[in-house]
């Protein structure tokens, strides 16, 4: 082991009346092994250094050694909550990169799981954070209603979590007879269901004063820091992907690109909420659409991308995720980066929680949604 | 701006530059001593304003080590690449951009942390996912008789 | 009036006579002194682990769960498992710590509930202190317990427990006063601090109704004021368990942290209790008006059993705010406490006392 050494552990002098806490690697709030190196002067905030790499587990070393199709399974383990967008990712990139045309079918599917992946994501992040502001019956209504769209994925595909079932050239099966109904079934009733979301903490002045004016990211410094997601987009950052940059079936379909103004957490918050209606109103569109056809085109037995260099942005459900392929021709890759939207968003940090208290703090990160093995990769 | 102004913009305004149309967007290689210069004149220039860092990582080749940046305009929702290539592989260094972009600054510590390039410049370079003992692991010739089982 | 018959002043004074004939009068303080002691510690015990399993229940209801259910019938001996596993866990003191304040804080955080609890009436006849100052008696004893807390956070020789018992203490001494003035409220209504005869009082009518305004305004703000003294949700700041991991009892472990975890639920009580007493008349049944037979039907239920419902309403209201509202902010309970819960008291202590003078209360 290296030495304990100083130069890690604190950048800047500690002054008089300031002491050193470490909210985690273990602490209910950082949503899993993430350390904050947090300088406080009673219960004030005056600096917050992000220590990350608790989970670091070296995927993109490890997609060297692997053939593209092996390369799809690791991006589920990364951003957990959005693992089909990170499948999705890793496939349009290799699709791209070899001028495969997939079926119109499989664009929607793959919409379809994108949308709702993203609501998925967005409950868990609604019922997490909901809990980190103390509200603890807030985290059972997004986990019931979670349930459900879970399911869904399990019918289709069998996993619930790590779904893998985008490939390069299509899905890897077809959608179950059932897709369509319990998809129906399921907007329906979470339509009924989202405004209690709302009634339980987005309209409760408790909630409110918590998160309103908390924790202000300008646009400037969103897109100086890279901030994308929902988080940028409440600083007025449009930065939807879906948007600048259509992929699958996205080009096909009316959406807004829902943003906010003023960048605080309660605006991180709304823009969450409304991009889960968004994100339902996407699949109605697409729901009944679904066109015949082939759900994969025939790939070869081995994919080799031609020698170059492959960049593929989706937005996950925490922002811009891409891929960067280095190809050298060979069936694996020469180099695989992935441009994980939470580690850019984590180190933002530091930057607006200055001069917030502890529990401001726990605010802000709550409606930053990061998900740790995303930071860490 | 298309394509192809880009580069024909890029080419007059850098001629020992070398840019290219690569698969999907326009790349630039840079000089690794014209790099900071570079970078601060695609920012402040109000016809190209690259104010959006997407992306920034690093390549292990067999001579040099190459950094990759991806840059996009919010205003004029262009796309670029630039790279800049280091002078070797064993004393790797290169101008930070974490003074143009604030989200260079986390970037570089992995790319640091992972492929062994000093920042020249950085505010705060240190190891993000790994301790000190061990090597820079994007490196090709990382060898890690422990951790990696080599087939 | 026919609730009398329930009245436990006969049962007390058959033991006493029955002892004092037989034995020397020391021996039969002695035994009575025991006796009490041993009720109010089995009360405790039981009503703890009761309270605990309540809560557990009614937040599953809030949460669509059905809570425990396995151990025992519906769950009920949930508790009491709990309990036994925390009795035989390791007692764990940390290398840092102030060994003689860190073993101290519980005692004094537990010894608080078991001082309150002696000037409760629980029923006719069934109170063991009845001073003239019972309710200045609550109101002082009961911020004994802010000591147990910061001395936990600061013996703990942690940082997350010395923030909780920090803010702990911040909060308490500051509800303090909005607790003591709404009680003040009501003092002045009923002109007594004696705790049986501000039950008695209420005979006629209990003084919810009786001072209605003011007195509305004094159990909401009592209300709000004993949720923040009881260190609930949602004003949990002590112990956010986001923020802070558990406060002030981090470092406890086994009995320890039981003690903390009894006394927070005994507070409840506690606080349910003394709401009852000044606001809903106690053991006193309810009656409407001057329909007899209503009021009749009333008198046939003991008083022991209005007490205990009157004080579930309230330990039950108590929990429904816990599961609902997101935890406030330190700075934020510190203002609604010296901004609006404060002025708000003072004011309603003058409307009180210009209604009690002018007679505007029924």
């Amino acid at each position: 082991m290296a030495e304990f050494s100083e130069k890690y552990i604190v950048t800047d002098e500690i002054k008089a009346d300031e002491y050193l806490v470490n909210i985690g690697p273990q602490h209910p709030s950082t949503h899993g092994v993430l350390r904050l190196l947090t300088r406080l002067e009673g219960e004030i905030v005056h600096n917050v250094e992000p220590h990350i790499g608790y989970i670091h587990s070296g995927i993109e070393k490890m997609t060297e050694a692997l053939s593209y199709p092996q390369i799809v399974h690791l991006t589920d383990r990364m951003d957990y909550l959005s693992a089909h967008m990170n499948n999705e990712a890793v496939c349009l990139c290799v699709e791209n990169a070899l001028q495969v045309e997939v079926p119109e079918r499989v664009k929607y599917i793959r919409t379809i799981f994108d949308e709702l992946q993203r609501l998925a994501s967005h409950q868990l992040w609604w019922c997490a954070s909901g809990m980190d502001l103390g509200a603890l019956t807030a985290f059972f209504y997004g986990l019931r209603d979670r349930e459900d769209i879970l399911d869904i994925f399990e019918e289709t595909c069998g996993a619930r979590l790590t779904l893998n079932y985008s490939v390069p050239g299509g899905v890897m099966f077809d959608i179950h007879p059932n897709f369509q109904k319990s998809v129906k079934a399921f907007i329906t009733k979470f339509r009924k269901k989202l405004p209690e979301y709302d009634k339980l903490l987005t309209d409760n002045i408790i909630f409110q004063n918590r998160t309103k004016g908390v924790g202000v990211l300008s646009k400037e410094d969103a897109i100086a820091f890279g901030v994308t997601g929902p988080t940028g987009r409440a600083s007025g950052f449009s930065c939807d992907v879906r948007k600048h940059h259509p992929y699958s079936a996205y080009p096909y379909i009316k959406f807004d690109e829902k943003m906010g103004t003023d960048g605080d957490s309660f605006m991180r918050w709304k823009v969450r909420m409304d991009e889960m209606w968004e994100s339902m109103n996407i699949i109605e569109q697409l729901i009944d659409n679904i066109p015949e056809g082939d759900f994969a085109v025939k790939m070869k037995g081995v994919i080799k991308l031609p020698e170059g260099e492959f960049y593929q942005r989706v937005e996950s459900a925490r922002g811009e995720f891409g891929v960067y392929i280095v190809s050298d021709g060979k069936k694996n890759p020469y180099r695989v980066k992935f441009r994980s939207p939470g580690f850019s968003n984590l180190f933002t940090i530091n930057h607006i929680a200055k001069g917030w208290k502890i529990a401001d703090l726990v605010a802000i990160m709550a409606t930053f949604d990061l998900v740790i093995p995303d930071i860490d990769r | 701006m298309t394509n192809e102004q880009l580069i024909e913009q890029l080419t007059s305004a850098n001629p020992d530059a070398v840019v290219k149309q690569g698969s999907q967007y326009p790349e630039i290689t840079v000089a690794h001593d014209k790099l900071h210069a570079f970078m601060q004149n695609i920012k402040s220039d109000s016809s190209l304003a690259f104010d959006y860092l997407v992306c920034e990582t690093g390549v292990d080749y067999p001579t040099f080590i190459q950094v990759v940046y991806h840059l996009e305009s919010t205003a004029h929702r262009h796309f670029m690449v630039v790279k800049a290539n280091t002078e070797n592989r064993e004393t790797a260094t290169l101008d930070t951009v974490a003074d143009i972009w604030p989200t260079a600054e986390f970037h570089e510590c992995e790319i640091y942390d992972l492929l062994g390039i000093r920042f020249n410049n950085h505010p705060n370079l240190r190891r993000y996912f790994l301790d000190d003992t061990w090597g820079h692991p994007l490196r090709k010739d990382f060898h890690d008789d422990i951790h990696v089982v080599e087939r | 009036m026919a609730f009398e018959k329930y009245d436990f002043t006969p049962i007390t004074q058959s033991i006493h006579q029955a002892l004092i004939e037989n034995v020397s009068p020391l021996l039969t303080t002695i035994i009575e002194w025991t006796i009490i002691g041993v009720l109010y510690l089995l009360f405790i015990a039981v009503f703890g682990l009761f309270l605990v399993y309540a809560e557990r229940k009614v937040c599953a209801a809030f949460q669509q769960r059905l809570g425990p259910m396995r151990v025992g019938p519906w769950g009920l001996l949930q508790t009491i498992a709990d309990f036994i596993k925390l009795l035989m866990k390791e007692l764990i003191t940390p290398k840092s710590v102030d060994k003689f304040l860190y073993n101290l804080a519980p005692f004094i955080v537990i010894i608080v509930p078991f001082l309150t609890i002696s000037v409760i009436p629980f029923a006719p006849g069934l109170q063991s202190l009845d001073f003239d100052i019972g309710i200045f008696f609550v109101t002082a004893v009961s911020s004994v317990g802010v000591i147990g807390v910061l001395l936990a956070g600061w013996a703990s020789n942690n940082k997350y427990s010395l923030i909780g018992g920090m803010r702990s203490g911040a909060q308490i001494v500051s509800y303090e006063l909005s607790v003591g003035m709404s009680l003040i409220t009501m003092v002045i209504l009923a002109g007594t601090m004696q705790v049986s005869e501000i039950v008695e009082l209420q005979r006629g009518g209990w003084f919810l109704f009786k001072g209605h305004i003011p007195a509305l305004i004094a159990f909401t703000v009592f209300v709000i004021a004993g949720t923040a003294e009881t260190n609930r949700g949602p004003f949990d700041l002590a112990e956010a368990e986001s923020e802070l991991t558990a406060g002030f009892h981090t470092e406890y472990s086994g009995i320890k942290f039981a003690f903390f975890f009894l006394a927070e639920y005994i507070n409840l009580f506690i606080v349910a209790a003394m709401a009852t007493i000044v606001f809903l008349g106690g053991w006193m049944p309810f009656h409407f008006g001057d329909w007899a037979a209503f009021n009749n039907v009333m008198d046939f239920i003991p008083g022991l059993v209005w007490f205990f419902l009157k004080v579930f309403g309230i330990i039950f209201l108590i929990m429904w705010f816990k599961w609902t509202f997101p935890r406030l902010r330190i700075d934020q309970i510190l203002t609604l406490e010296w901004k609006y819960l404060l002025p708000i008291n003072l004011f309603n202590i003058l409307l009180m006392a210009t209604m009690v003078l002018l007679g505007w209360h029924w």
